[in-house]
């Protein structure tokens, strides 16, 4: 899932300083489950700003909330839209995803961020939450045995370890896992140490974040006509 | 009496409620504007219940659940512990001194120390002074007589 976490209340209110109604609309997808903008998480957020804004004597200040199923996808704004006119700007509580596809759908109206938006990653613990997944568009973790050095070795090396590797753990932080270390156990254990004898391939780049912003297009799956169609 | 503090105090049903209850029956005198709003675990309270709280204009918040190590489902007060961490940390994001909220623990038997707890904080409020939220001491009145009244409809044991 996307993982992100709460922008200080103080941030918030300067961001809408201009503003007199705000929408708070939370995500009831990944940053829901993350605990970072969801219908909980915003009425806490809702309260905290209208409290802010009386304290700083803009005690008028409209702020509601909603909280829809999804912000990355069009089609969930539509329950909302007729809402929106009601204010003079939104503060999304969905991921850097949400907060554009609001700003695409509603161009005269101002949108905010109410969350950083961190990583893609797994629930570690209750409450912790850790960066597992770069998105670099060719996944490589059959060769890794299914731990991602990319993601997960501070150096992105693809043949590691390197001699920062201590006991197990990083030199960049001591609490941070080596991930070739993590990946020779787990070579080990399967039987499969041989695999690591291979020196792994550059990786290709090309499909990362590099070259602009991406696009994952199903052909079978399009109703509109592609623009190759002509 | 405008200008005295007005308490709300979730309090566990298993102890801080009985305590205050067993303050009554000992004839303790504690400052009479605190609001007791029983729940059946401090498991139960949530950072929303706080800020709603402070919202509408109440000047301090006890939340009082069990000893730790004796709560009756058995982690619910060091949860809640947490939440009233974090619900701190927001006030003070907000611009409102977190120290007009406060986690206290303590068993059922003791009434003195709940009149004790209202005593200190109500002590600790005065000296903070009104809320700057609170418009007038009325309507935060009546605004948790409202949650109390819906409070009360909900069994101990149970959610709405």
């Amino acid at each position: 899932m996307i993982v992100a976490d709460r922008k200080s209340v103080s941030e918030i209110r300067d961001m809408i300083k201009d503003h007199d109604r705000v929408l708070l609309v939370g995500c009831g997808t990944c940053v829901t489950v993350c605990l970072a903008g969801g219908e909980r998480e915003v009425g806490i957020l809702g309260s905290a700003l209208r409290m802010a804004l009386k304290l700083i004597g803009r005690g008028n200040v409209v702020v509601d909330e909603c909280t829809i199923e999804r912000q990355c996808e069009d089609t969930f704004f539509d329950t909302l839209a007729p809402h929106v006119a009601e204010y003079d700007a939104i503060c999304s509580f969905g991921c850097g995803a949400g907060v554009q596809a609001l700003a695409e759908r509603f161009p005269n109206m101002p949108v905010y961020p109410g969350l950083n938006t961190q990583f893609i990653g797994i629930l570690e613990s209750q409450g912790v939450w850790t960066e597992k997944c770069a998105g670099c568009g060719k996944c490589r973790l059959g060769e890794f045995v299914g731990i991602c050095p990319i993601t997960r070795c501070a150096k992105r090396l693809l043949n590691g370890p390197c001699g920062g590797s201590q006991d197990g753990k990083c030199e960049v932080r001591p609490d941070l896992e080596c991930a070739w270390q993590l990946i020779y156990d787990r070579a080990r254990s399967l039987g499969i140490l041989n695999r690591l004898e291979e020196i792994a391939a550059p990786h290709d780049w090309s499909t990362g974040l590099d070259g602009g912003p991406r696009k994952v297009i199903r052909e079978d799956q399009c109703i509109a006509r592609l623009e190759s169609e002509g | 009496m405008d200008t005295e503090p007005l308490i709300l105090a979730f309090c566990c049903h298993y102890c801080a409620y009985a305590a205050a209850d067993l303050a009554g029956s000992m004839r303790l005198e504690y400052p009479e504007n605190v609001r007791v709003l029983r729940l059946p675990c401090t498991g139960k309270i949530e950072v929303n219940y706080i800020l709603a709280a402070f919202e509408r204009g109440v000047d301090g918040v006890i939340v009082a659940g069990c000893l730790e190590g004796g709560c009756h489902f058995i982690e619910g007060n060091l949860r809640a512990r947490r939440r009233v961490e974090r619900a701190k940390q927001l006030l003070e994001e907000i611009g409102l001194e977190p120290e007009r909220l406060e986690m206290y623990n303590l068993s059922s038997a003791e009434g003195g120390r709940f009149a004790e707890i209202v005593t200190e904080m109500s002590g600790r409020l005065a000296r903070l002074g009104p809320s700057p939220l609170r418009q007038d001491r009325i309507r935060a009145e009546q605004a948790i007589d409202q949650i109390a009244r819906r409070a009360e409809r909900t069994p101990a044991g149970e959610t709405e």
